[in-house]
């Protein structure tokens, strides 16, 4: 098993491509510590897991915007198996704008969960890898952020800026052991993507070189070899999981 | 150990000074091993010694071994 007595905390784990990440770390032996927002929202993965897999997925509630969640989270952590070494900045939001209509508050919120939280965050766990002298970071970006697409310059620029902290935390960090890398997800079937409608979801599939939509398991795999020493030696990059999107 | 000889020994083991430089000249990059990296070892230190976190404004703020006793109250630890 590649994440065998590994401890990990996955943000954004009650559904889709979070979910899929803890659930593939457990295969993998670790300890998850699985965090979403609503109480009793882990409930479904946490007994999915329960005798079939190898680890173990603990749940943890807080939002990820809310300072004194995260720290309580991680003193959890650290109280519980004094280690941490992995964690996933996965939650996030989006929401569509045209240029012209977007509103102040929807750049807030926005930037509040899929950046201020990843970089909290980070500050938090890498205080724990720092003791260890290991310990890898993977931040959610996507790939409209590396390519940009029309009506999400706000969501696209958050993911962005996932991106560049990811590559300055990566320098930063090395020297310490503790990596940090981002994946990009193109098209993903979770319900996100299934929301947008199925004319939609049809015309998005038409666009992908590989002729399928991805899978949440495509992206944790991805995750699975980011946090296993499989990876020891890769840091400050953005790997497309998008089955050669076009966007 | 006391609270306070707790506190010292944070700084003398991360640090690397003596007894007679806990005091009040004793400042963020005072001495050699007070920069950036060795601040991060004496936090680490610290919030290990007393099973506390600190949170980031209180990092930047803890410059020196005055204030850092100021912030160490605030989580209930008294020196």
């Amino acid at each position: 098993m590649l994440l065998e007595e590994s401890v990990c905390l996955v943000t954004g784990a009650s559904r889709g491509i979070g979910a899929s990440i803890a659930m593939r770390f457990a295969e993998e032996g670790a300890t998850v510590y699985a965090n979403a927002r609503s109480e009793g929202s882990l409930d479904a993965l946490c007994e999915s897991n329960a005798g079939r897999r190898k680890g173990t997925i603990v749940p943890v509630y807080f939002d990820v915007c809310d300072a004194a969640g995260q720290k309580a989270a991680i003193m959890q952590i650290k109280k519980e198996q004094g280690r941490l070494d992995v964690l996933v900045n996965n939650a996030g939001i989006m929401k569509d704008s045209l240029i012209g209509m977007i509103d102040r508050s929807t750049v807030q919120a926005t930037f509040e969960t899929n950046v201020f939280s990843a970089i909290e965050l980070m500050q938090l766990a890498t205080k724990l890898m720092f003791r260890q002298g290991s310990g890898s970071v993977i931040n959610m970006s996507s790939l409209v952020g590396v390519n940009g697409n029309r009506g999400q310059a706000v969501y696209a620029a958050s993911k962005g800026a996932v991106i560049s902290l990811t590559k300055a935390a990566a320098k930063e960090l090395a020297p310490k052991g503790i990596r940090v890398n981002a994946v990009a997800p193109g098209m993903i079937d979770t319900d996100l993507f299934r929301s947008a409608g199925e004319e939609a979801v049809e015309r998005f599939s038409s666009c992908i070189g590989m002729g399928r939509v991805g899978a949440p398991e495509d992206v944790a795999d991805v995750c699975v070899f980011l946090a296993s020493d499989l990876s020891r030696y890769v840091t400050g990059q953005v790997i497309g999981v998008d089955g050669s999107a076009l966007m | 150990m006391s609270n306070i000889e707790t506190y010292n020994t944070a700084f003398k083991d991360t640090l690397e000074v003596d007894d007679a430089m806990l005091g009040a000249d004793l400042v963020y990059q005072s001495v050699e091993n007070w920069d950036s990296v060795g601040h991060m070892q004496l936090i680490a230190a610290l919030e290990d010694a007393f099973d506390i976190m600190l949170d980031t404004d209180d990092i930047i703020d803890f410059n020196s071994y005055e204030a850092g006793k100021a912030i160490l109250s605030r989580y209930d630890v008294e020196l």
